[in-house]
Parts: C-alpha cells; sequence; structure tokens
C-alpha cells in the first residue's frame, strides 16, 4: 500500500463529501439545528434526573453527527460510485481495496472530527459542560463508527445507488427516533425500548451519555451492543460487497 | 521489466466466457504485440467488451487461457495493473470531480506517471479543467478516461470503445494518442464497432462476430482475399446500365441509387472503357473502386449476412462503412 496513493485518495474522497451539498446538510446542518432548536426551545421529554436539555441532547447529537457520517454518507456516496462504475475502474489501478479502505476511513474520521468540534463548540455555547472522559467517549465513537461503516458499506456493496440513498435515508431516520439522540428510550413503549436497545444508536448515545458524565461510567449493555455490531456489520459488508 | 520480444504482450487462446446460459465468448484466439494496436471490430453484442474485460481481470474465463505480460490477469492483478492502462466503455470516474483532480489522482497510483497539466493539453481538456465531471460533454468525457489510461505509461492498454460517442475533432485527439501510446512501445488493445477507427488505427485487426473470430489480420492481408473480379463505381442514378453492359462487354448492375457493380476483372482496358462511355455521355464519376475489397465488404460479408438482427446491425453499421468510404475516396 503506497502511503502517497492512500494520501490522494484520502485528499480526493475529503474534497468531494464537503463538495456535495446534501452531506454537509446532512452531517453539519441538521445535528447543529436539532441540538440548538431543542436546547432552546423547551418541548422535548427529558429522561429522569436530567435538568438542562443540552445536557441530554449534546451526547444524542454527536451519536447522531457520528451515524450521518459512518453509515449514511458514506453509505450514498460508496453506491454511486459502485454504480457509475468508480469502483471497478479503481480496481483497475495500483490503488488497491486496502489503500481504498484506508483512505475511506480516514476521509470520515477527518470528517468526525470537524463534527465534534463544531458540535461541542455549539453545545458550549448553550451551555453544555461536559465531564467525564474523553478518551472513553472517544472509544465509543471509533466502535460505533466502525459498526455504522460496516451497514453503509452494506446496503452500499449490495443495493442499487439510487435503492442505498432511499435506504440509508430511511434507516437514518428511523434510528434517530429509536436512537435516544432526541427523544429518552425511557419514554417509548417498554417492547420498542427493547428493541431500540439492540441498535447501534441508541448503544452510542447511551455509552456517549455515560462517558461523558462525571463520574465517567461504562455500562456494560451498550459497549457490548456496539462492539458486536462493531464485528458482525463489517464481516457481513466483506462477505456481500459487490463491486461492480 | 519489458516483455520479451518474442513474447506476446497480450496472449488469448480458446477463450470462453459464459453468462449463465449464455455464452458471450465462444473460442477467441489472438495476440498483441508491443507497440502495435490491435482493433478487435464488431457488431454490438459481439462479445469485444466480454474479451476486453477478462484480459483486464473483472472476470476468469470459463475454458481457454489469457495472459497480459506474461501474467494472469487474476491471480497476479497487483503484479499487472501498475503496467497497465484501461478505458472502461463508459463511466467510471466520481460525477463531482474535475478534470484536473481526477488526474493528479490516477497520476499518484504509478510510479512514474506523465504530467497531469500536460496530458490535459494533449487532449486538450485545459478549457475545462475546471468544470465537474457530471458537467462534460460526451466526448470530454471519453478524452477524459483516455488521459486516465495512459497517465501511468502502460505498458499494456485496453481501450473500450474509444471513439464512440466523440466528435470528428476530439477524434483526432483520440487517434494521436492512441499512436503515440503505441510510438512509445505499448501494445494497445482496442474495441470499436466503426469500420473507419479499425481502418485508421489499427496495425491489426480481429473481427468478432457473436463470440468468435471471423477474420484477423493486417488491413492488407484482410482486404486483400477472396475473389475481386469486379469493379464499383459512382455515378448518377439510373444511368443506362444495359447500354453500358453493351459497351464493356460486361453485366452492370446499379446495387444502389447511384452505385454500381460491374461483373469484370478490373483490368486498366477495362477501367478505360467505362470512364471512355462516361465520358462520352459526359457523366461525372463519384468513386472508382477495383481490386481490393475495402474492409467494409469484408466486415459484411462475414458478419451481416444471416444475423440475428440484421437490421440493427446494418444500420448501425452501414453508417459507420458510408463515412470510412468518404475517407477513403478523398483526394
Amino acid at each position: 500500500m503506497s502511503a502517497a496513493a492512500v494520501a490522494a485518495q484520502t485528499r480526493v474522497e475529503l474534497t468531494l463529501t464537503l463538495r456535495r451539498g446534501e452531506s454537509v446538510l446532512l452531517t453539519l446542518g441538521i445535528p447543529v439545528v436539532l441540538l440548538a432548536f431543542f436546547s432552546v426551545v423547551d418541548v422535548l421529554p427529558l429522561p429522569a434526573g436530567v435538568r438542562e436539555p443540552v445536557d441530554f441532547l449534546a451526547p444524542g447529537i454527536l451519536a447522531l453527527a457520528v451515524m450521518s457520517t459512518a453509515m449514511v454518507s458514506l453509505a450514498i456516496a460508496t453506491g454511486f460510485e459502485r454504480s457509475y462504475g468508480v469502483l471497478k475502474r479503481l480496481g483497475a489501478t495500483p490503488l488497491g481495496r486496502p489503500a481504498l479502505l484506508a483512505a475511506k476511513t480516514a476521509a470520515v474520521l477527518a470528517v468526525e472530527a470537524l463534527q465534534v468540534v463544531v458540535l461541542v463548540a455549539v453545545a458550549s455555547l448553550l451551555g453544555w459542560r461536559p465531564e467525564g472522559s474523553a478518551l472513553l467517549a472517544a472509544g465509543a465513537v471509533l466502535l460505533a463508527t466502525v459498526a455504522f461503516a460496516g451497514i453503509g458499506l452494506l446496503m452500499a456493496g449490495t443495493l442499487r445507488g439510487e435503492v442505498t440513498l432511499a435506504a440509508a435515508n430511511g434507516l437514518y431516520l428511523v434510528l434517530l427516533l429509536l436512537g435516544g439522540m432526541v427523544f429518552p428510550l425511557d419514554r417509548l413503549p417498554a417492547a420498542l425500548e427493547a428493541v431500540a436497545r439492540l441498535l447501534p444508536a441508541a448503544a452510542l448515545s447511551e455509552a456517549l451519555d455515560g462517558a461523558l458524565s462525571a463520574p465517567a461510567a461504562v455500562a456494560a449493555g451498550p459497549w457490548v451492543v456496539l462492539a458486536a455490531w462493531a464485528v458482525a456489520a463489517p464481516a457481513l459488508a466483506a462477505w456481500r460487497f459487490r463491486w461492480e | 521489466m519489458p516483455a520479451s520480444p518474442d513474447l506476446p504482450a497480450v496472449s488469448v487462446a480458446g477463450l470462453v466466457v459464459r453468462y449463465g446460459r449464455v455464452t458471450a465468448v465462444d473460442g477467441v484466439s489472438f495476440d498483441a504485440r508491443a507497440g502495435q494496436v490491435l482493433a478487435l471490430l464488431g457488431p454490438n453484442g459481439a462479445g469485444k467488451t466480454t474479451t476486453v474485460e477478462t484480459l483486464e481481470g473483472y472476470r476468469r474465463p470459463d475454458a481457454g487461457s489469457v495472459s497480459v505480460l506474461g501474467l494472469d490477469p487474476v491471480d497476479d492483478h497487483a503484479g499487472l495493473v501498475p503496467r497497465l492502462g484501461v478505458m472502461l466503455q463508459r463511466g467510471g470516474v466520481y460525477p463531482g470531480i474535475r478534470p484536473r483532480e481526477v488526474l493528479r489522482l490516477f497520476a499518484a497510483f504509478y510510479p512514474d506517471p506523465e504530467d497531469p497539466d500536460e496530458l490535459l493539453e494533449r487532449v486538450g481538456l485545459s478549457s475545462v479543467a475546471r468544470s465537474t465531471w457530471r458537467a462534460l460533454s460526451g466526448g470530454e468525457q471519453q478524452r477524459l478516461s483516455l488521459a486516465l489510461a495512459v497517465v501511468g505509461r502502460p505498458e499494456v492498454a485496453f481501450l473500450d470503445e474509444p471513439t464512440a460517442g466523440v466528435d470528428p475533432g476530439g477524434r483526432q485527439v483520440v487517434r494521436q494518442v492512441v499512436r503515440d501510446l503505441a510510438a512509445a512501445g505499448a501494445a494497445v488493445v482496442l474495441t470499436t464497432h466503426e469500420l473507419e477507427e479499425a481502418e485508421r488505427l489499427a496495425d491489426r485487426v480481429v473481427i468478432v462476430d457473436r463470440g468468435a473470430v471471423v477474420a484477423a489480420g493486417t488491413l492488407a492481408e484482410l482486404t486483400a482475399g477472396g475473389p475481386a473480379q469486379e469493379i464499383r463505381f459512382g455515378a448518377p442514378p439510373g444511368l443506362d446500365a444495359p447500354a453500358l453492359a453493351v459497351a464493356l462487354g460486361a453485366a452492370v448492375e446499379e446495387v444502389a441509387p447511384g452505385e454500381y457493380l460491374v461483373g469484370c476483372a478490373p483490368t486498366p482496358a477495362a477501367v478505360a472503357a467505362l470512364t471512355a462511355w462516361l465520358a462520352d455521355a459526359d457523366l461525372p464519376l463519384a468513386d472508382l473502386r477495383a481490386g481490393r475489397h475495402t474492409l467494409e465488404d469484408v466486415f459484411l460479408r462475414l458478419t451481416g449476412a444471416d444475423h440475428d438482427e440484421p437490421d440493427r446491425a446494418r444500420a448501425g453499421d452501414g453508417r459507420a462503412a458510408r463515412s470510412a468510404r468518404q475517407g477513403r475516396s478523398g483526394p
């Protein structure tokens, strides 16, 4: 794997992501608006024991941002690259699949870093004072990124480009509602809550919430769920992915 | 490490490729050599793209064998791709990327690439270097795809329909790039369904139809064979063919409006008699062909007759054939 090739590929992945208006809207616009709106406008139910909306919203919206980039944006971009024959064409260059995957990973992590900077800044302006362990939070984000990217690439590698677009957006909405991101999990009906807790979105919100509380807490449930998705989804994607 | 001069750069032997029950390629064999342009010529659906994609390593042969620079395109993929240039039939580029960006990207993949800006100039895309791929015309997209195929200075290039959808100015550019590539020592294998392109570009032509090779050789070899006991000429429609037949002592037939076929050997005396007769009648001679088949004759004889879809094949190829003749009969 040539470092120059990975660097060039990463630069192009990042440039194209930031050039797509809908991708910037999805990864930065929507999270910032949701965070600011529901922090200021007091309409959302809050989980027991939380006083300020932003204290509940900030970890959840960070989780939403990770999901937008690692799953939705990656799935849509890769799905269209597949239907436009870009992946096929790259297959006939010396770049190689490991290098392509490395470049996509680097680009996703770079966008996530940008999202964290922007969202933490906005949340701080709204009065959020994160405590706990940033390292633990970063670990949860990395684990979730692997899980979400696996789901995104599974869709991109098996469905047509347009179907991937629709499916990724649909899944985004479902996981937004069932992810404990803007709507507390304990307000869901019991059966739905049980299902939601097995999904990676809620697991990430919970893990982030625990990591950024004082003292930092590691609840076994969310971390086990995240780890399971982080193993299963990429494995399934690697097995089912079709390059043409 | 250049390929040994004795060995062909590309070798295809008894290649069979099936998609389910459909046999797309059925026993194709040919060799391509360094420094030469080989054209796979045939109607749509003849198996050209499948053959080339097997050479590119996108699929494995169901039977027979292929080798590129002595390597197996699938098993030795990583070793082969740095020495390969590929132009897919369509697509293959990010819709939102700009020509200069994608050329620089591809240049970064190869050890000794061409200069992206110079290459952009050579394919005539400097003026649109800041447009995105989706905003380029079809011909501009083709020229960019070609530039991406040559940026790594390949030893072997596979170009699938490089001139399809390219305007006449763009075709000149494509032909020059292909010639330069061969002159630099690369083996070039291109596909086309257009006779004119094969005639203009190829050192060797392999005519394929329905998955099989129906003829192969240099242009001279392909067009020299066969019983050419005829003279073809173009003149105003509705000539007095019977009178001309008497004057020449041979059958004269108007095979198409304004196109005539004389059934005698093209001796100088026969040609002189024909032109004298036309001169006496004060009739213009539009076109005169004697003694040699054109590639069009060969192609239509081999692929046109009893074709499954004769209308489509003839309609598509007829257009190319006419322009091929215009190119040939020019001053």
